[in-house]
Formats: structure tokens, sequence, C-alpha cells
């Protein structure tokens, strides 16, 4: 008895690793893209839920003691209020530190003149608005800055890179039904003597095109997860590379464990977007024929 | 006798190039068996290929099995195909599948159960005098013995009509007269033999047969009675 492969109507062996190649690229291109929009998407999420209700209050006041003891005020009202989870000073020394970067040893000068702030959490229903008031009716010359205000602009373009990798992953798709049709039509083509025979043997459109959709699935999951394989081993080294910067931005943008499944379904999904698009182009093509 | 096939005023082009078929009107009887016969060029492929529904005729009308054959919807022809037995002038084999597998082909398309092909296949290669080539590929073949796979992959599903082009054009004259008694044995099984050929010897070797001559496109005997001068029509 011979095997199933040997009594398959269409030879397998014809074009083999073509189709298979043009998918391993095509898989390598879509994961890589997929990783950093996913991670981005996450570094968007990370990055809104650290700011979302923070606010820094700053008091700037040339007169020390005016500047401290507005502080003072201001951080007692602001732990008393419904609106606030937290309220706490950042220290002289940690401003120091901040500013080390731009001003060298000066920054730890006594005598440099620097503004109160304070760090606030607010509750989980609390209003920046309301916030904003109470600091103005205590020290009308106080800041109220919402971090997520001054993060927007890092947002927004970690947002654009995300709908970026998805519309190319779209794209990766389509091209992929692309270039499946055009695969199909010059196995059709290919074929032609071998599906006539299956035609006139009673063979239906369906089970002529079950021969192509089985080929090109496979095809497709083949080389998808040598491409695949290649996407994750170069997100898994630019990672690396990533946590080397140490760069408190750039940490966020990471894979989440849901992240690298989805990664690892994508050759599952065109495969299936393949089977489809052959099953497509052969009924359609062959729709055409008596 | 009942009529398997009917043909009126059929007509057939190809494209928009002249008629290669005219005014075709004759009716096949069920279980009878017929030759075709005409020079080349004549007409008999094309005229074949509206029997076993590789073409729709450009007008006229053709009754296959009792049913309109003209405007049979699509879907429907697979199941019409599995009635019409047909054995191509080129052979038409799928060259890397073994002489068990070409001859497995139409069961396996029907859907027939692998446990259940070997049995009537084995049979099929024996009746064809092949057991000993069960599992060479046809490039393999000679003429003679791809001809034969040929014919039992046509007959095996027993088709209601077997349609045969020239069927021993290609072998000597031994093998022809032994596929010509292979054709008789499924004719005397019931199935409607229709064979094209110009080997009027060939015809001369089964006088039951009814001929139809096929001169430029046109039926020369419509009604199918003519007779090889040797058989008992004259």
């Amino acid at each position: 008895m011979s095997t199933a492969a040997a009594r398959r109507p269409l030879d397998d062996r014809r074009g083999l690793g073509t189709m298979a190649w043009i998918m391993a690229v095509m898989l390598f291109l879509t994961v890589l893209t997929g990783a950093i929009g996913l991670a981005t998407a996450g570094g968007t999420r990370a990055l809104d839920r650290q700011l979302a209700g923070r606010l820094t209050v700053q008091i700037v006041e040339p007169v020390a003691a005016t500047r401290s003891l507005a502080a003072l005020r201001l951080l007692q009202a602001l732990r008393q209020s419904h609106d606030v989870a937290r309220a706490a000073a950042v220290d002289r020394a940690r401003l120091a530190a901040l500013l080390e970067p731009w001003l060298g040893g000066e920054a730890a000068d006594a005598d440099l003149p620097m503004p109160a702030l304070i760090d606030v959490d607010l509750a989980p229903d609390g209003e920046a608005e309301r916030v904003a008031a109470l600091v103005r009716s205590i020290a009308p010359a106080a800041r109220v800055d919402a971090h997520a205000q001054w993060m927007a602009p890092v947002r927004r373009f970690l947002l654009l890179v995300t709908w970026l990798a998805a519309g190319l992953v779209g794209l990766m798709a389509l091209a992929t039904a692309a270039v499946v049709l055009l695969a199909a039509r010059a196995g059709l083509e290919t074929h032609r003597p071998t599906i006539e025979v299956l035609h006139m043997l009673g063979s239906t459109d369906v089970q002529v095109a079950r021969l192509f959709q089985r080929r090109i699935a496979l095809d497709t999951l083949g080389g998808g997860a040598v491409g695949t394989l290649a996407a994750l081993a170069t997100v898994l080294v630019l990672g690396q590379r990533l946590a080397g910067l140490d760069s408190g931005l750039l940490d966020r943008v990471t894979l989440a464990p849901g992240d690298w499944a989805v990664l690892v379904l994508l050759p599952l999904a065109f495969a299936a977007l393949a089977f489809f698009a052959a099953r497509v182009a052969v009924l359609r093509a062959l729709s055409r024929t008596l | 006798m009942a009529n398997i096939v009917q043909f009126e005023n059929v007509g057939l082009r190809y494209d928009t190039g002249a008629e290669v078929l005219s005014d075709i009107s004759f009716t096949l009887g069920t279980g009878a068996f017929y030759f075709l016969t005409g020079s080349s060029g004549a007409g008999k492929t094309s005229l074949l290929k509206l029997l076993y529904l590789a073409q729709r005729p450009s007008r006229g009308m053709i009754r296959l099995f009792g049913e309109d054959a003209v405007t049979l919807p699509r879907k429907r022809l697979p199941g019409f195909r599995r009635r019409i037995g047909v054995v191509f002038q080129d052979f038409r084999l799928v060259p890397h599948l073994s002489a068990f597998d070409n001859i497995a082909l139409p069961l396996r398309v029907a859907g027939v159960p692998e446990a259940e092909i070997a049995e009537p296949v084995g049979e099929m290669l024996a009746w064809v005098g092949l057991q000993e080539r069960t599992h060479a590929r046809p490039p393999t073949l000679s003429g003679g013995e791809q001809q034969r796979v040929a014919i039992a992959r046509a007959v095996i599903g027993r088709p209601e009509i077997l349609v045969a082009d020239e069927p021993t054009g290609n072998v000597d004259p031994d093998m022809a007269e032994r596929l010509l008694h292979l054709f008789e044995s499924l004719n005397r099984l019931g199935t409607t033999v229709v064979v094209a050929t110009h080997d009027f010897q060939l015809i001369s070797r089964i006088p039951r047969a009814h001929m139809m001559r096929l001169d430029k496109g046109r039926l020369l005997d419509p009604t199918g009675s003519l007779r090889h001068p040797a058989g008992p029509g004259l």
C-alpha cells in the first residue's frame, strides 16, 4: 500500500520551498513588528498606571522661611483632603540629586534657592481640579503639575508606534493573502492537467481546493515557524540590550507573558489566513471552468 | 432499449471559430456498444467531449441519464461525471502516482474508504494483466501498459457509460484486440460503450456494435444503425 503522501493527486514536491521561504520572511517581519507594537502598548499601559492620579505641587518662593511655612500648611491641608491618598514633601537632598547632572557639586549648596515640591497621589475618586483649587486657596503662587500632562507627548509617541505596528501587521496579513492568491493561481496553472483529470473523474471544486489548502497551510506553518523563531530570538536579544540601557522610560517597553503567547500564535493565525485565501482563490478560479 | 444519451441538433464551436460539430442528432441505447468513426479532424474528440461533459454545446439539446445536460448546474456535473468512464486518447495518467493509485483515483474521488479500495483495485489490475506493475509509475510503463491503466481507471467506478477516444491508437494489434475484449466484457455487464476509432479492422471484431460516422463535423448516419459489412446490420 502506498503512503498518504504518495497517493496525493497533486505532486507536493513540485515547487516546494519557495512558498515556505516567503512565509518565513513574512512571519519574521510580522512577529518583529508585532513585538514592537505589543511592547509599546505595554509601555503605554505601564506609563498610564504610573502617572495616573499623580501630581506635583511646586512652591516657588524666594524667602526660605515663607516657602517652608507654605509647604507645611499645604502638606497638612492635602493630607486632610478626601481627594488625596498620599502627600509627601520631596526632601532637599533628593532635589539636589536630581539637579546634580546640570549643576554639579553646586546643587548641594545650602544657599541655592530651590522650590519646595510635594508629591501627591490622588485618591481613587480624587479630582485633580479640586486639589488644585485647594492648593491655590492656601498658596496662590503654587503650581500644580499633573504627571500625565508632561508625559503626554511620550505617551502619544508610544501610542503612535503601537498603532503603526498594528497597521503594519495588518498590511503583512494582506500581503500574505495576496501571496497565497498568486501561489494558488500559479499552482492551478502548474497542475492544470491533473486538475482536469480530477474534474473528469468527478472531483468537486471543494475536493480540488482542499489539495491546495493543505499544501499552502503546511508551507505557511513550516515557513512561518522558522520566521517566528528567528523573530523571537531577535526580540530576546533586543530586549536584553534594552534592559542593559537602564533607562527609566524604555524599561517599561517590555513584553508580558500574554504578549509572547500572541506572538507564538501569529504563524497559526497566518496559516489559517492562508488556508482560507487558498480556498477562495482556487474555488473562484475553478468556478470559471466547466 | 431505453436511451441513455440523446443529442438533438447539437452544434459546437470553440470561441468565435466555425462550428466543429453541426446539427448532430442521435440516441445511444442503454447497454449498447457504439463505434464512432471518421477521419482525423472529423470531430470525434469534440463529440466525445460533449458526451463526457468536458464541453457544453453552442446550441442544441443533450439529454444524459434522462436529464438536460446543457443547462445542468455546474455543481451537479461531478455527480454526472462519476457515472461516465473516460479513456483519453493521451491516457492522462497522473505521472507521480503509481498504477495502483491512478486506478484508485475515481474511488478516492467518490469518497470510498481507504480500507475498501485495495481489493477492487487489485482485481482491476489483474483484469488488465498488470498485477506485476502495481507500484510502477506511468513514465516507466509502456504505451500499452499505460493504456490498460487508463482503461482500468475508467471502469473501476462501474460507470454507466464508457467513452474511449482512440484507445488502440498507441498499441500493437494484439494489444488492441485484448483491449477491445476488455471493453466488450464490460459492455456485457451492462455498460454503454462508445469507442472512437478509425480502425475498421477493430470495428469488424464486434459485429453487434452500432457505428456512427462523422465527416467534417456532421453525423452521416444519425440513427447509429450502420454496421460493418461483416456484421448483421447490413
